[in-house]
């Protein structure tokens, strides 16, 4: 039963029973109030900095804009049509490709064995752990000025062991053939350590008899890990999965200290396509027809994802 | 006793992804400690001589101290409002049933599913006819809105624990809601506040892109701008880039 609304006059609101907001309970003083106030900010600054500017791009896909004034060019679906004309485009979705299959192929194999490693206890497992999940705490900046160090032609440590075998160093980071291949090691290097740490969580979580009664049961240990502890893990494999592929599809701060995308187009991810083309020529229907494509292709394999593997969850 | 082979092998795996992980922090640690002519013939190695003045210089130079308060003032900025408009709305989702609530919950939800990068290009324009283009709000705004979607989740999810009887309690002894919210769920809620306000915090001191993006003056760079152009302005100089990183890469941790 509704009773007077004393707090929403206090608050100079007009005082009425008929809330379109239909607040239910046994006395609603004082929930409107908080509805009304402790709602919108959220709301406000979600529609505003995250929903309204991927519509926008939606709209200013259509212009050929600067960014300056309004847009008044409008050109329909062309800035889509340039982007997938442009070469780099498809080397980039190509290169997103190549960091989703190298984390699904190498990293997470890789993850789940050291998991099963130390998962153990053991003297050293708890240093071990810290250790490889050190290269997940850095940033991605300071991980790419590293790296760059690292396979500098003239200073690094790629280059002094070329040259302790008499050989010319490389310059990996400036060869189209290389480049992308030492991104990916990078990649591999600062994220399997997450993965490990989400599959140590969930075999500490397993439920240990029905191992034990695998093995009771005269499975051998190799036996018991294939039929037993994996399938156990699915539900953290299929998480792990779809942490992998969509960090995969974001990939930008860890390319621009390395490479920048180059050399000629050949390291770019998306996004940095998208910064390269969009932002830093200020082509802002060209760069949202990019940022529009990335939304889709995100939300399509978010939406797939979850309605085929993770039905259950 | 022999060793067994199995074990071994295990050992043997182990010790070359540590190696593999450990050389190039090691390289990076010792290699902003010795001298640029050091650095290429004895790129591995402890320093011979260890030069310490490089740590100095940039300990000493203001424009470290001023990347550092920048990082600060934006994670901190990003934190406190990340927290304040979050737990509000997480209180109205946890506590009050109206008309349309799971439909706006799972409007900030989509919130996840989408990197900031795709928007980024109208999200400057947004910016900038706010009049915020080159100021600390101009990326805090933005990166509180990417962060609400999982800090509401998160403290909902916390909040709904909070015995039902005890805001009930509250309410029949004349406590209004906002006081029941103030004194009873945030203080009763610190440790999920800490968690989420860690994640927020370490996400804004890394994050790259957006103040690339929203900022053009060095004077306001936090510091994964301005180690990029200090890389630029001494780029072949790897003894004390090495060094600006591990003291920025350090204050992380420490």
């Amino acid at each position: 039963m509704a009773r007077p609304v004393a707090n929403v006059s206090a608050m100079g609101v007009a005082k009425t029973s008929f809330s379109p907001l239909a607040v239910r309970g046994p006395s609603w003083d004082g929930r409107f109030t908080v509805l009304i106030l402790f709602l919108p900010p959220a709301l406000l600054l979600f529609t505003l900095f995250v929903v309204l500017p991927i519509g926008e791009a939606a709209w200013y896909s259509g212009f050929n804009w600067n960014g300056f004034g309004k847009p008044t060019n409008w050109i329909g679906f062309d800035n889509y049509r340039f982007v997938l004309e442009t070469r780099a485009f498809w080397l980039a979705l190509r290169n997103n490709g190549l960091i989703i299959a190298v984390s699904l192929a190498v990293q997470l194999p890789l993850a789940l064995t050291l998991a099963l490693m130390l998962a153990e206890r053991f003297r050293g497992a708890v240093a071990l752990r810290m250790l490889f999940f050190m290269p997940y705490i850095l940033a991605e900046i300071a991980t790419g000025l590293i790296f760059s160090f690292v396979y500098d032609g003239d200073y690094g440590l790629v280059a002094s062991i070329w040259r302790s075998f008499g050989a010319e160093p490389p310059h990996l980071l400036a060869s189209t053939d290389t480049a992308m291949l030492a991104v990916l090691i990078v990649v591999v290097w600062k994220y399997f350590g997450f993965h490990m740490m989400l599959f140590i969580a969930a075999l500490q979580g397993l439920d240990k008899s029905l191992i034990e009664a695998a093995r009771i049961d005269g499975a051998t240990r190799s036996q018991a890990l294939r039929h037993v502890v994996i399938p156990l893990l699915y539900p953290t494999i299929r998480l792990s999965v779809f942490f992998a592929i969509v960090g995969s599809l974001q990939l930008f701060d860890l390319v621009m200290p390395l490479t920048r995308g180059g050399p000629a187009d050949s390291s770019n991810t998306m996004v940095s396509f998208l910064y390269n083309n969009g932002i830093s020529r200020m082509r802002v229907g060209y760069g949202s027809a990019i940022g529009v494509i990335l939304f889709a292709i995100c939300v399509t394999f978010a939406f797939t994802y979850k309605r085929w593997f993770m039905r259950d969850e | 006793m022999p060793l067994d082979p199995a074990v071994l092998l295990k050992a043997l795996f182990l010790a070359l992804v540590a190696v593999f992980v450990l050389v190039p922090l090691l390289a990076t640690l010792l290699g902003g400690i010795k001298s640029l002519g050091e650095l290429r013939v004895n790129p591995f190695g402890l320093p011979r001589q260890w030069e310490w003045q490089n740590y100095a210089d940039i300990l000493f130079s203001a424009r470290y101290w001023q990347l550092l308060r920048n990082s600060l003032i934006i994670s901190t900025l990003t934190v406190t409002l990340t927290l304040l408009v979050a737990s509000m709305a997480a209180f109205t989702f946890a506590h009050i049933r109206f008309y349309g609530s799971s439909m706006l919950l799972s409007y900030l939800t989509l919130g996840l599913l989408f990197p900031a990068a795709t928007a980024v290009l109208p999200l400057f324009i947004k910016v900038r006819d706010l009049g915020l283009l080159d100021t600390y709000f101009g990326v805090a705004l933005p990166q509180v809105a990417f962060s609400l979607a999982m800090s509401v989740l998160l403290l909902r999810r916390f909040f709904k624990d909070i015995p039902y009887e005890l805001l009930e309690a509250a309410l029949v002894d004349g406590c209004s809601y906002i006081k029941f919210f103030r004194y009873v769920t945030l203080p009763l809620s610190r440790p999920i506040l800490a968690t989420v306000g860690t994640i927020t915090f370490v996400n804004s001191w890394n994050a790259y892109l957006l103040p690339l993006v929203m900022l053009n003056t060095d004077a306001l760079y936090p510091w994964p701008l301005g180690i990029m152009v200090y890389q630029g302005e001494y780029s072949s100089e790897w003894h004390l880039i090495l060094a600006f990183i591990t003291l920025t890469a350090g204050a992380v941790k420490g």
